[in-house]
């Protein structure tokens, strides 16, 4: 398959695990910020190939460990009112909210659908004129164009009875969050997808502020290993800067009109991130002009929710502080049949990666 | 467990696992190994003993009907236990309003493919219901093969020891994938036909040829993973599995990469997993590969002394890493 094979071909995936074990010359912590990242890393087996003195540990950008207790609730509360249908990605529906989840909601009744992107949900709206079809946007700056677009769509087709639920939120600024929180890193392995929109400038401040590497990175083992080694060099010549090595999808600027349609549509807000509480303007809401589509508006809710169970270190796990296995609850109570909390819950959670893929020597 | 029936109850993964550990075996005083037929041992004939439902949506999908499915899947479970199937029971649950003509399409291709696989469809019950109480059509079948004794633990892999070799028929993922487009809310279109085929004849043709055949299993629901990790838990060894060897289709690969679908999840509904013993691999290989339902198999992996009984994957890009059984069903992702 074109742009896979070449990228997983075990020749040039050994030559690079070769040069990294010759280029090692101390520890290294690298932070993969992108859930797609932690899920490939364990899939292909890349810690196997890796020599012991590189650690590698996951960071916030799996959209659904991220998503805070109280939007689970909200949209659990949502999907209990009449003539509601909630439509969603399928990753979230498993998220524990404070008491249920929207798998569970499903079973026992709710109208809740899974689609593959907001313009499927638009459709469902299009076919119920007489219900309410909300949106759960979910996701960074890779996912948020997308409900852009349908919102503009929306508002086009002047169509009634379609809402977003937004818990879009922006990369740069948990990465910001993790730096000052002190977590002991030694370079990004930075998304890929997300800069593929935004463009590799927006990890610009990381080197000038903080002195630490940052390569954009592809999603196949050979993209993967290639980075490693690149933030190797950084680090052992003391060259900090920010590296496209996902050329065939990256540019500096990024895709302008993508941008164009996010800003035209979404205003930056304060946004509240599982593990981290609020993270100012980290968040996207839907400007003046659209906000007839903005179900928190039309529809207030006040929710009551509880926190996480207290032993559960997702938070700290999602600011790289720990890793999945130093958790008490990691796969002797909290495992993917039975998630307490989000990071177990995604494919591309830590903890779901972690143990679905334990690593084999 | 939770506290009502979820879709991941029914997933073929682990939850199914728990679900029919906890409610039924206990109750029912199930004591024999789980395996895909009971063998009964009367009066001295040896017989092997299977029943299934069948639920599939939609009812019709590039490949087969939910009527061939049925007898499919009952020859298939027979077949794999090392029996010989002879008779089917059918039982239909009808909603009130479904068309006669889609009735009768899906009996003819039940006749068709049973007159095919050289069996019987003898007995069976009828029932309709109002409209919503069932989706469509569902179809429980029971059927009964005769079993030579001499391979009566095949279910069980008794004589698997490390070293033996494990063998799969052909690509994986083909029938989850068009079932997928074929509910044609996924937005995506696809090529791919369901695997759907009785497989009697292909493991008559290779217990024949070969003495040397350990365990049989059919791969459906829950992927080769549960079936990986099913067998490795029953016989207390590890298994090692080469990915680079794994067929896969080209479409069925490159929507698992779109929808983050892992195809050693997926259902299949004409693949048999089997172990042969070591160095007999390439025989059997050669007598699967001489059929239509066997060209493109392939030695996939083997066994290996470990006891923490883990299924390890050889990645294609040369790490390795743990197959484990699937949670529940797949979701796609979101980015």
């Amino acid at each position: 398959m074109k742009y896979i094979d070449e990228f997983r071909n075990k020749n040039l995936v050994t030559k690079l695990a070769d040069q990294i074990h010759k280029s090692v010359i101390r520890d290294y912590t690298f932070m993969e910020v992108c859930g797609g990242h932690t899920s490939a890393i364990h899939r292909f087996g890349i810690p196997s190939l890796l020599p012991e003195n590189i650690r590698l540990i996951s960071g916030p950008g799996c959209p659904v460990c991220v998503t805070g207790t109280d939007f689970i609730d909200r949209a659990i509360a949502y999907s209990k009112m009449e003539d509601v249908i909630i439509t969603t990605f399928g990753d979230l529906i498993k998220v524990p909210g404070s008491s249920s989840s929207l798998e569970k909601e499903k079973a026992a009744g709710a109208n809740i659908r899974i689609v593959l992107s907001g313009l499927d949900a638009l459709e469902i709206a299009r076919l119920n004129s007489g219900k309410k079809i909300i949106f759960l946007g979910i996701g960074f700056e890779t996912t948020a164009p997308g409900s852009a677009v349908t919102i503009k769509q929306a508002a086009k087709e002047n169509i009634n009875n379609f809402f977003l639920l937004s818990t879009h939120k922006l990369m740069p600024p948990a990465m910001e969050a993790i730096i000052k929180d002190g977590a002991s890193l030694d370079g990004f392995i930075c998304p890929g997808h997300v800069a593929a929109i935004t463009g590799s400038s927006i990890f610009d401040f990381i080197p000038e502020r903080y002195n630490l590497g940052c390569v954009v990175t592809g999603f196949e083992p050979a993209d993967i290993l290639q980075s490693i080694l690149m933030l190797i060099k950084m680090v052992n010549q003391n060259t900090p800067k920010v590296e496209i090595q996902y050329n065939r999808a990256v540019t500096l600027c990024g895709n302008l009109i993508a941008q164009r349609c996010l800003s035209e549509v979404f205003e930056t807000c304060d946004a509240s991130w599982r593990g981290f509480g609020v993270i100012p303007l980290s968040g996207l809401k839907l400007r003046k002009d659209f906000e007839r589509f903005d179900i928190e508006k039309i529809l207030p809710l006040k929710i009551i929710f509880k926190e996480d169970n207290e032993l559960c270190i997702c938070g700290e796990i999602l600011r790289g502080l720990k890793t999945p296995e130093d958790c008490p609850l990691f796969s002797e109570i909290c495992f993917p049949e039975n998630p307490l909390g989000a990071c177990m819950v995604s494919n591309e959670g830590a903890c779901n990666s972690w143990y679905k893929y334990r690593f084999v020597k | 467990m939770n506290d009502f029936i979820s879709l991941n109850h029914g997933s073929g993964g682990k939850l199914t696992h728990e679900l029919i550990e906890k409610v039924f075996v206990k109750r029912f005083a199930m004591s024999e190994p789980l395996t895909d037929s009971f063998i009964i041992k009367e009066s001295g004939s040896t017989l092997a003993l299977t029943t299934d439902s069948y639920v599939v949506d939609p009812l019709f999908f590039p490949g087969g009907n939910i009527g061939k499915l049925a007898i499919c899947g009952t020859i298939n479970d027979l077949a794999v236990s090392g029996a010989d199937p002879r008779y089917i029971a059918v039982s239909f649950i009808i909603e009130e309003g479904f068309p006669m003509d889609d009735l009768v399409l899906i009996a003819d291709s039940m006749a068709e493919e049973a007159a095919k696989a050289g069996v019987k469809i003898v007995t069976g019950d009828t029932k309709v219901v109002d409209k919503g109480k069932c989706d469509k059509l569902f179809i429980t079948t029971s059927g009964i093969g005769f079993l030579n004794s001499e391979i009566e633990n095949i279910s069980t892999g008794k004589r698997i020891k490390p070293g033996d070799k494990l063998i799969i028929n052909g690509p994986l993922g083909n029938h989850a994938i068009a079932i997928l487009g074929a509910r044609n809310n996924m937005a995506f279109r696809t090529t791919v036909t369901s695997d759907c085929s009785s497989l009697n004849h292909l493991i008559r043709k290779v217990l024949q040829n070969c003495k040397e055949i350990l365990f049989m299993r059919d791969v459906t629901r829950g992927g080769l993973a549960t079936v990986l990790n099913e067998l490795a838990g029953m016989i207390r060894c590890g298994i090692i599995v080469n990915e680079a060897t794994i067929p896969v289709d080209e479409q069925v690969r490159g929507l698992c990469e779109m929808l983050g679908f892992d195809p050693l999840f997926l259902a299949n509904e004409g693949k048999v997993l089997m172990v042969a013993s070591a160095g007999e691999e390439n025989k059997v290989l050669e007598i699967l590969r001489s059929d239509p339902l066997g060209r493109y198999s392939e030695v996939i992996g083997e066994i290996i002394t470990d006891k923490k009984e883990l299924v390890v994957l050889n990645t294609s890009a040369g790490g390795k890493r743990i197959i484990d059984m699937p949670a529940g069903i797949q979701l796609p992702r979101i980015c």
